[in-house]
């Protein structure tokens, strides 16, 4: 592909600046609302080591945030903080599978792991992309990301082999995540743009990468994927499940109270 | 004689120092130039980067830890470039104030500090010195040229206190981001390990 690298968010010309908004939001409001959900476990894990790992990963996901958020603020947006907790949920565009609530360990440890192979995939991408600050936050959060995916992996592994009660309940927590996880692949009208400029591939090629690097595992786990997994659609456009807007209720409680408040 | 314009100039030259924290290089050239107040100035600055500590692992400075990615110093201001360990890390802000607090100490008070991304801070940027403080510390060090991004699990790691390798993973997270927990089988004790990132 002939395309030229754009060294910094300035670069942008019109068209292109309207489609890179969009993608931070949707990486951005991800990286959020799983970080909270993840956090929910923190006091409630069954052991420590899970508790330890989920409130760690909670911290790195929102300051993967935080950094997306600090991208869209430079290209006139508003500051982090208001646009984390100073939207509605209809202005968030996160994917389904970061919005249902927490579930059983089964649901999380599977959806964490399906969302971090899809992020792993995304990240991997964009470390060639030629939109050069996004190439750089890349080639950082991968390092960290993969830790997220070991940890996953291996409980699903565990799970997915361990008694007939944590197979069942992996199985029903995969019946219902991965249509959902598919939604993290839904095409928006900025996949061509920012595809042909070389910024991001497709939401088709990406879930393509994605399917080929869960399937082993969730074979190896003996988990079946239903030949009736339709992806769950339309957080990228901004409606999403109720939960979503219990999330943020919580989540933004407090900045609401007076979100003029110096901290 | 040289012109006094001419001494503006080279004054001004050799004031855009970017003395790339390659720390040792930086150390070799504020000892080798002297002369300009460039380089007198230098030695202070390195010191008191080096007096700035990671708050989570008190006994590593910033430059130790190669979070110090660039210094400019430009005429009476400085910027300083801070890589950080992990980009979700609560003590960026703290380390930002301290850095900023520092220079102040040595008269240096017209100071720049930006959080970047380029370089990315991976584990190969911690200083030989600094891996012997982990240790010392308590904290296995992580292994030489195995940051980067590169999907290796960190198995037998060498305990900091007996240096056995016959341990094991019990947790890929820590009290902090930056650490992983093993267990040492020889002196049947936990052990923290700085991940390689």
């Amino acid at each position: 592909m002939d395309t030229k690298a754009f060294q910094s968010l300035d670069c942008l010309p019109g068209t292109l600046r309207e489609a890179v908004i969009n993608l931070l939001y949707r990486l951005a409001d991800d990286e959020l609302v799983i970080g909270h959900r993840n956090s929910e476990w923190t006091g409630h894990a069954p052991i420590l080591e899970a508790d330890i790992a989920f409130s760690s990963m909670a911290q790195d996901e929102m300051g993967h945030a935080q950094a997306y958020y600090q991208m869209l603020h430079q290209l006139g947006e508003a500051d982090p903080d208001t646009l984390a907790f100073g939207r509605k949920p209809r202005e968030f565009r996160c994917a389904a599978l970061v919005c249902l609530p927490k579930g059983d360990w089964a649901f999380s440890v599977l959806r964490q792991f399906l969302y971090d192979a899809a992020e792993t995939v995304r990240l991997t991408a964009f470390v060639e992309s030629t939109l050069v600050p996004l190439a750089q936050l890349a080639t950082k959060l991968r390092g960290e990301e993969k830790y997220h995916l070991m940890h996953g992996r291996s409980w699903v592994l565990k799970l997915g082999v361990g008694t007939e009660e944590s197979r069942g309940r992996m199985q029903a927590a995969l019946d219902v995540a991965y249509s959902c996880a598919l939604g993290l692949f839904e095409p928006t009208e900025f996949d061509e743009p920012l595809a042909q400029a070389g910024i991001a591939p497709r939401e088709s090629e990406l879930r393509r990468q994605w399917e080929s690097a869960v399937a082993p595992v969730l074979a190896d786990a003996g988990l079946h994927v239903s030949e009736a997994a339709k992806p769950v659609y339309g957080g990228r456009v901004g409606r999403h499940p109720e939960a979503l807007k219990q999330l943020l209720d919580q989540l933004q409680l407090v900045y609401n109270i007076d979100p003029t408040a110096k901290w | 004689m040289v012109s006094e314009t001419q001494k503006r100039r080279n004054r001004t030259a050799t004031r855009i120092v970017d003395c790339r924290l390659s720390i040792v290089d930086c150390r070799l050239d504020a000892g080798a130039a002297g002369g300009s107040s460039v380089a007198n100035r230098k030695s202070p600055i390195l010191r008191a980067l080096e007096s700035v500590t990671d708050p989570e692992i008190p006994v590593l400075s910033i430059v130790d830890m190669g979070m110090v990615a660039h210094v400019r110093i430009e005429r009476e201001k400085i910027a300083v470039d801070i890589t950080p360990t992990f980009v979700g890390c609560p003590a960026v802000g703290l380390i930002r104030e301290s850095v900023a607090a520092a220079l102040a100490a040595v008269g240096e008070t017209d100071v720049t500090v930006n959080i970047v991304f380029d370089p990315p801070w991976t584990s190969d940027r911690i200083t030989p010195a600094g891996r012997e403080k982990l240790r010392e510390f308590g904290v296995a060090p992580p292994g030489p040229r195995c940051g980067a991004g590169q999907l290796t699990e960190p198995t037998h790691v060498p305990c900091p206190f007996c240096g056995s390798l016959v341990t094991e993973l019990e947790s890929l997270f820590g009290p902090t981001l930056c650490r992983s927990i093993h267990y040492c089988h020889r002196c049947l004790q936990s052990f923290e390990h700085f991940k390689p990132v």
